[in-house]
């Protein structure tokens, strides 16, 4: 089946080089059936490249080890659902994976806009096919997964760490996130290619940059749950670059989902927007740079390669491609409207950019200047947590509180004694919140503090708002609340999924706060029967146990949970041992307290053969507010997503209209 | 063999879904991309500036109805906005516009 796989490959080399040359030509000479024509042969590449992933899925699922790729990430021994998950376990199935979400993704927004911005959508298909054909490229000429060797009797198995459910579903996410905001990126390209700098780029990737925005939100708090039950180590981000590297474009994302907010609402701030949605796609791609090409060591990369020169190249491409453009279209995206006053919404949601392009900015100089450093001086240098904690205190909590601020400021001006009168209440129950946290002794960590304030104050509005609209729904109609309510929502889903997700942004500020700035830990030898207490816990250490899992040996220590007297149950850590990829791995054990969102993590540092185990236990209070903000952002993201039949009458009737002209003089 | 028939077979089907333009009109009257012209250009602007001011005058009143913004507030801006709305409806007046549709406007909107 290889000779398949490969001949896909180059199918999709073939119908991507003619999409962007023929796409390229007939844009430029207005020739509407080869431009058609290119629109398809993007379409068709992914199909093609459809058909060269299930010939990979179809080689793990058949144990074929005649491909090479199979055999260094898979093994007989090793379950169904990690063999379909070691697809992208290694460098050439996660570059086939981004192909293959990047074709799905073009196929989809040029099909799906050819009616409203046509004119647009000639000068997109280009752009995407050559984003594609470099992907495509390397899987063809660089690094293929249809190579082909003798085949072993067994493979050499998948990384441990890569054996969990988490892995399954978490890179996909990841992918879907970086690879959607090449869809912005597109149509923001087209509409300087084109010279169309109206706002028909902005309406046609919407939700596009919602949707990658959401799942690389979701990917990374996916991974970030993976590396707390899986890595072992008692956190869930270490500021690792791998992890960096999501992170980067996600601020970028956020900082253009507000601002362009601005250039619907004002007109204004087309140039930063389009700033901002190139600079999010070529840090999505600095990301897969990072993660495959093994310039840096992370727990998440599992990559050694020679890629790295031809994406560095490829990152230059379309850093000087977007700044060429922009600056080409400079004299057609100044605009004349300007900012009236500093105290207004759009001056609050430019204060929310500057601190979030800040914030992503110090994450690139912290996670670059290791590489530059060595590359340069020939120094290895460590920028450890310290730095971003600094940075994320520093610019992360204003964010935290301008979220409850923004929303509820004018646009255009707003005076300070009816911001005073809007936030009085806010403010006394932020206030309240702090006085009581510092009663109860939670003052030893003022940024924790501060957080927390801030947490409570922007939740305060969040719930005003939801409170005063439906209030002022039901005083007109008389509804019943939870028909206010759910119409209140209805009526407008981006302002009311903002306020969910600026809800779950809060569930998370708290959740990490709380578990990092108030966690205990201990550590400590232990032999059956003896104990370790760690605030307010008591473990003993009950037994040690062997068992055989489906490819790894077992390795349990169980131990007693008592807290105030009360017999909490048992809680298991250990060890796997995996025959076939010769690696130990850590298995922590987890006890979740769901009242109280709190987290006793144990893990089994050393195991001797005696029996004696070297326990680290961590008790991490409000954790799982970490995770709950994850499906509460889901919720938000859904909500804003949701089509809106009236907003899509209002911009049919618009567009019909523009079409209608243009189509007459076309056909006569 | 069976395999290299399959690719065969399959960039057949995607070669004939790229040419299915020039199959289905082998020589049409017109082969010009159907672009805007500045004329249509000018009147999509104008329908985007009529669009954002009407829907700011809206979230204005809107707001100011659930109380978020202040009298106060309310009066310092609502003069701009109310203008800005009638200079971008003279504007699609000059250009022969058609009227935004009823079915467009947004009376729920003026309570959330």
């Amino acid at each position: 089946m290889a000779e398949l796989g490969r001949a896909a490959l180059l199918l999709t080399l073939g119908l991507s080089a003619y999409a962007l040359l023929a796409g390229g030509f007939a844009a430029w000479k207005g020739r509407r059936r080869l431009a058609h024509s290119a629109r398809n042969a993007l379409i068709a590449s992914f199909f093609s490249t459809l058909v060269a992933a299930l010939v990979l899925v179809v080689g793990f699922l058949r144990d074929d080890f005649s491909l090479r790729y199979v055999a260094e990430h898979s093994s007989r021994a090793l379950p169904t659902q990690y063999k379909f998950s070691a697809f992208w376990g290694g460098q050439e199935g996660s570059l086939l994976l981004w192909l293959l979400i990047l074709t799905g993704y073009a196929a989809l927004a040029v099909w799906l806009a050819r009616k409203r911005a046509r004119d647009l959508v000639v000068w997109v298909t280009p752009v995407l096919a050559g984003i594609a054909l470099g992907f495509t490229w390397l899987l063809v000429a660089v690094s293929s997964p249809f190579d082909v060797a003798a085949a072993p009797q067994d493979g050499s198995g998948l990384n441990p760490s890569l054996q969990n459910p988490y892995m399954v579903i978490h890179p996909v996410a990841l992918y879907l996130g970086y690879v959607g905001l090449a869809v912005p990126f597109a149509f923001a390209m087209g509409a300087l290619l084109s010279g169309r700098t109206d706002e028909r780029w902005i309406v046609a990737t919407r939700r596009w940059t919602i949707v990658a925005w959401t799942a690389l939100g979701v990917g990374q708090l996916l991974g970030a749950h993976w590396a707390y039950v899986e890595v072992g180590w008692g956190g869930y981000y270490a500021w690792d670059p791998v992890e960096n590297a999501a992170l980067m474009p996600w601020l970028a994302a956020t900082a253009f989902l507000h601002s362009v907010m601005i250039q619907e609402k004002r007109g204004m701030l087309r140039i930063w927007n389009v700033t901002l949605v190139s600079l999010a796609f070529c840090l999505s791609l600095f990301g897969t740079f990072l993660t495959r090409s093994g310039v840096v060591t992370s727990i998440h990369s599992f990559t050694k390669s020679s890629i790295g020169p031809w994406f560095l190249g490829f990152i230059v491409v379309a850093v000087v491609f977007a700044v060429g453009m922009i600056w080409l279209r400079l004299p057609q995206l100044r605009t004349t409207a300007k900012l009236e006053s500093l105290v207004s919404r759009e001056a609050a949601f430019l204060y929310n950019n500057l601190l979030l392009v800040a914030l992503c900015l110090t994450i690139l100089w912290g996670t670059a200047w290791p590489m530059v450093s060595e590359a340069v001086r020939g120094e290895s240098v460590v920028v450890g947590r310290p730095y971003y904690d600094f940075f994320l205190r520093i610019f992360g909590l204003p964010l935290l509180l301008l979220m409850g601020i923004a929303p509820l400021v004018a646009w255009r001006r707003a005076s300070l004694r009816g911001l005073v009168r809007t936030f009085v209440w806010p403010g006394a129950v932020a206030l309240a919140t702090g006085v009581t946290l510092i009663a109860f002794g939670a003052g030893s960590s003022i940024p924790g503090l501060v957080a927390y304030s801030f947490a409570a104050f922007v939740l305060a509005t969040i719930v005003h708002e939801f409170a005063r609209g439906t209030a002022a729904r039901r005083a007109l109609t008389g509804e019943p609340v939870p028909t206010a309510l759910s119409r209140l929502i209805g009526r407008n889903r981006r302002r009311y999924g903002g306020y969910v997700v600026h809800a779950a942004i809060v569930l998370l500020a708290i959740g990490v706060a709380g578990s990092s700035a108030y966690d205990s830990v201990a550590e400590k030898r232990l032999t059956p029967g003896q104990s370790l207490e760690v605030a307010g816990y008591t473990l003993t250490y009950r037994s040690l146990g062997e068992r055989d899992g489906p490819n790894a040996t077992e390795v349990r220590a169980l131990l007693d949970v008592r807290r105030g007297g009360k017999d909490l149950g048992t809680v298991e850590a250990g060890k796997n041992s995996y025959s076939v990829e010769q690696q130990v791995s850590n298995e922590v054990g987890i006890r979740t307290d769901y009242l109280t969102g709190e987290d006793l993590f144990v893990i089994a540092e050393q195991v001797r053969d005696d029996g004696a185990v070297f326990f680290r236990v961590f008790v991490k209070p409000l954790v799982n507010l970490i995770w709950l903000a994850g499906f509460v952002f889901v919720l938000g993201s859904v909500i804003a997503l949701w089509p809106d039949a009236r907003e899509e009458r209002r911009l049919a009737t618009r567009y019909a209209s523009a079409r209608e002209r243009s189509d007459t003089p076309a056909t006569t | 063999m069976i395999w290299a028939l399959v690719a065969a077979a399959l960039a057949v089907a995607l070669v004939v879904v790229v040419a299915l333009p020039f199959l289905r009109e082998p020589a049409p009257a017109s082969d010009a991309l159907h672009e805007l012209g500045p004329a249509e250009r000018r009147l999509l602007e104008a329908e985007e500036a009529r669009d954002r001011a009407l829907a700011a005058l809206q979230e204005l009143e809107a707001d100011h109805r659930a109380g978020r913004i202040s009298d106060e507030d309310y009066r310092a801006v609502v003069g701009s906005l109310r203008r800005d709305a009638a200079e971008a409806l003279r504007a699609l007046d000059r250009l022969g516009a058609r009227p935004r549709s009823a079915g467009t406007s947004d009376a729920g909107a003026k309570i959330d």
